[in-house]
């Protein structure tokens, strides 16, 4: 078999190999608060001024977002609202959850249990139902179940890694809730990785004081996404599917009372009116902030932002965007690609083109980020320079993969990380045996739509929960907080709007609030050039794009 | 870069398409010019949204991957599956008795399996698909939940069984028994819960969510790390 590696990258390996020796066993000094300081101000892409810009419009009108969001919130809506009759309904529900991933399952299974039938539950979401970030997430998730640890480690963990500006009563509600979120999980048939009496297996994730990092493999969103999927199937909550939201419905009173759903295949649009709505469309990740590949999923398109914006509900952080340290960098395929912290948890050592360790491999990831651009950069631009370059020009750090197997025995990565050695199998790398090439990659949203701790919006009749709400995690995220926090925030989201159904009284069925944002973007002369929600990124190729012509 | 690139030509859905070397089948028809809808989801190998069969030139076989982690190769043939309508038996974890024979109750056609081995030779996670459904007959629910743990649910084993068994709903059933009856359930975690409710960790929480910024910080530098 051909060597995968290229003979430039392939010497870089043996100064890996030669220095792999002295390297084990070594963890080097985690960084002052100071130092992450400077690093994330010379380095992280967030700390670019160019690349943001200030809201023109609307509730959070001057915040400072990056200018691929911008674009989506200073855009007209995408149906004309004056060309929707809302006076007949396809759907009457109770709850309208929007969004088929982790946090619209979790809603509707608990609105189920707080008393809504299945049958007067709605799940729409704009691909298949379960496909999100939710289901791709692989390393793990935090709860603070150990007899050493505690929800208040939990919390001053969360706070750190947030920079400290994270709203304190979500934090709380986040690390409150986590074991029983995992309790839950338990009884619905996960399978955690647990040692034979059944405790759990837990290491440490970037920014963790204690090993609370819980697993199913490297498949974890993976295994605990089927299973809600599978626990509605079994309830028969009733998913309509490929019909994303394109525009809430407000009432008279100014609450939400529904939605327009849109069929990507025929074409048609069709009305939901629900006493309760739940918005769960996850983040950004496909925006390509400020050019970066991404580890997230087709639909990750920021759209429930647009959607309850224009509502009037309030945005927060969304000046910071998380890059995950270690995306793909190499083969051409698979650039942008996840590997999971798992395996920096599992001893992977991040080295340079000489094989020189200079990070510790669990700082937050932000800083971790931070830090890896700075080796990549040309001593020009204030770097290091040290980084590996690949045949296509992309550039990225070694993460030493075969350690793992040497800490561990042999047979480990193969076993527990069986999603990360399949993805590098198919071109022909095995990354026990050779390390792989990481550059950090868009990963998530850390900010989003302001809630409180039951998920409700500042919009009445409007709740929110996972990727797409913001101020559980403050400027960053730690690892193992996502899967958590949709889980957690999912729920809280769902016996809300439960409870919410149970008494509201909707009026009468607008687009009124599309009509004034439409109104607000014209006096602040924002140009009708650009529509939102975006729904899908742009991918076709160029040639075929320029040729393209809408005849039937 | 652009005026060197290494063009190949596929065969989407019969026509044919001048398209770089070195894309996988998702990227190559994109840049052909489609814009996806169906056949597209996590396009990281999590999803099993792309399902696709293939074939190759001179090669009568029809092979199964995802479109996200496949190289195109030159002069092949492609299509994708948009929807898999294979049915999941109507059953709810709390209403199953967990008895030997649950499998075979709702999925009696396991039984019918002719040892093949079709299953497994589609299945893009090369999982032992066989043997798992050899497992499920054995009443071996531990066996099954391990050799599908893996599984992207992509349907393609459902789509090419000569005894239409739809081995990933299967696979789905096994591995909530085994998490929710027959894993040992965490001591732990429980404990934890029971504490939580009790309002062990209130007043901490209290104190915590009450700090301000700096008293945050100085408690944040002071926690010790866990080896």
């Amino acid at each position: 078999m051909a060597d995968a590696y290229p003979s430039s990258m392939r010497e870089s390996i043996g100064r890996v190999e030669a220095t792999r020796p002295q390297r084990m066993g070594v963890e080097p000094q985690r960084l002052s608060l100071e130092e992450r300081r400077e690093v994330l101000d010379q380095f992280h892409p967030d700390y670019k001024e160019e690349g943001k810009r200030a809201l023109a419009v609307g509730p959070s009108k001057g915040e400072l977002v990056p200018h691929e969001m911008a674009d989506l919130l200073e855009a007209y809506p995408l149906i004309d609202p004056d060309r929707v009759d809302l006076g007949q309904a396809d759907y009457e529900v109770d709850v309208l959850v929007i969004g088929g991933g982790g946090g619209g399952t979790v809603a509707a299974l608990w609105a189920n249990e707080a008393g809504i039938p299945a049958g007067r539950i709605l799940i729409a979401t704009k691909l298949r139902h379960g496909d999100s970030n939710s289901m791709m997430a692989q390393g793990g998730i935090q709860a603070a179940d150990k007899e050493n640890d505690s929800p208040p480690i939990h919390y001053l963990d969360v706070q750190g890694g947030g920079h400290f500006g994270n709203d304190p009563e979500l934090v709380r509600a986040l690390v409150s809730d986590a074991p029983e979120v995992l309790r839950w999980h338990e009884k619905l048939g996960v399978m955690y990785d647990k040692d034979p009496e059944g405790r759990m297996l837990t290491i440490h994730g970037g920014g963790t004081s204690r090993k609370r990092m819980h697993s199913a493999k490297d498949y974890t969103g993976m295994e605990i996404m089927r299973v809600l999927r599978d626990e509605a199937l079994g309830r028969g909550i009733p998913t309509v599917e490929f019909s994303p939201v394109v525009e809430l419905i407000s009432d008279d009173k100014g609450q939400v009372v529904g939605a327009v759903l849109w069929n990507m295949e025929t074409e048609e649009y069709s009305v939901v009116r629900a006493k309760a709505t739940v918005l769960a469309t996850g983040g950004w990740g496909r925006l390509h902030i400020q050019g970066f590949p991404t580890s997230n999923h087709y639909g990750a398109t920021a759209d429930g932002l647009v959607l309850a914006y224009r509502a009037g509900a309030g945005l927060r952080d969304l000046d910071s965007v998380q890059y995950h340290p270690t995306g793909a960098a190499f083969p051409e395929q698979i650039v942008g690609l996840l590997i999971t912290e798992k395996v920096r948890g599992m001893g992977a050592q991040p080295v340079n083109v000489e094989g020189e360790l200079f990070v510790h491999p669990l700082e937050p990831r932000d800083v971790e980020s931070g830090a890896f651009i700075r080796e990549c950069s040309s001593p020009e631009q204030g770097g290091r320079g040290r980084g590996v370059v690949t045949p296509t020009g992309m550039i990225g750090i070694w993460l030493d993969t075969p350690m793992v197997d040497l800490i561990h025995g042999q047979g480990t990565f193969n076993r527990e990380l069986s999603a990360i050695w399949r993805m590098y199998a198919r071109f022909d790398i095995d990354p026990s045996a050779d390390p792989v090439l990481t550059y950090p990659t868009l990963h998530y949203q850390n900010g989003g739509v302001v809630i409180d701790a039951d998920g409700a919006t500042q919009v009445p009749g409007l709740f929110a929960g996972g990727e797409v709400s913001g101020g559980i995690h403050g400027k960053n995220r730690l690892m193992g907080n996502s899967l958590l926090d949709f889980n957690v925030f999912g729920r809280r989201a769902g016996i809300a709007a439960a409870k919410w159904a149970q008494r509201s009284k909707p009026g009468k069925p607008t687009l009124e609030h599309a009509l004034r944002y439409t109104q607000d973007l014209q006096a602040a002369g924002v140009e009708e050039v650009r529509k939102a929600p975006s729904l899908l990124p742009e991918y076709r190729g160029k040639k075929t794009l320029a040729r393209v012509v809408d005849l039937i | 870069m652009s005026a060197e690139l290494e063009m190949i030509r596929v065969y989407i859905m019969g026509r044919a398409y001048e398209v770089p070397a070195g894309l996988t089948i998702m990227k190559a028809m994109e840049y052909a010019g489609y814009r996806l809808v169906r056949g597209v989801g996590c396009r990281g190998g999590f999803c099993g949204a792309c399902a696709t069969v293939f074939r190759r030139p001179g090669d009568y076989k029809l092979y199964a991957d995802l479109a996200c982690q496949t190289t195109a190769e030159d002069e092949m043939y492609i299509a994708q599956i948009p929807s898999v309508p294979a049915e999941r038996a109507p059953w709810k974890l709390s209403e199953l008795e967990p008895e030997e024979n649950f499998i075979l109750a709702l999925y009696p056609e396991v039984a019918r399996c002719v040892a093949c081995n079709t299953c497994s030779r589609a299945c893009p996670q090369e999982l032992e698909v066989m043997d798992y459904i050899q497992a499920a007959l054995r009443g071996d629910i531990a066996q099954v939940a391990e050799l599908s743990f893996d599984c992207v649910q992509c349907g393609l084993c459902a789509m090419r069984c000569p005894a239409e068994i739809v081995h990933y709903h299967v696979g789905q059933l096994a591995r909530r028994v085994y998490g929710a009856y027959r894993a040992p359930q965490a001591g732990h975690l429980a404990a934890r819960v029971e504490e939580i409710e009790s309002g062990t960790f209130d007043q901490e929480l209290d104190t915590l969510q009450q700090m301000s910024r700096d008293e945050l910080v100085e408690a944040y530098r002071k926690r010790d790390v866990e080896k």
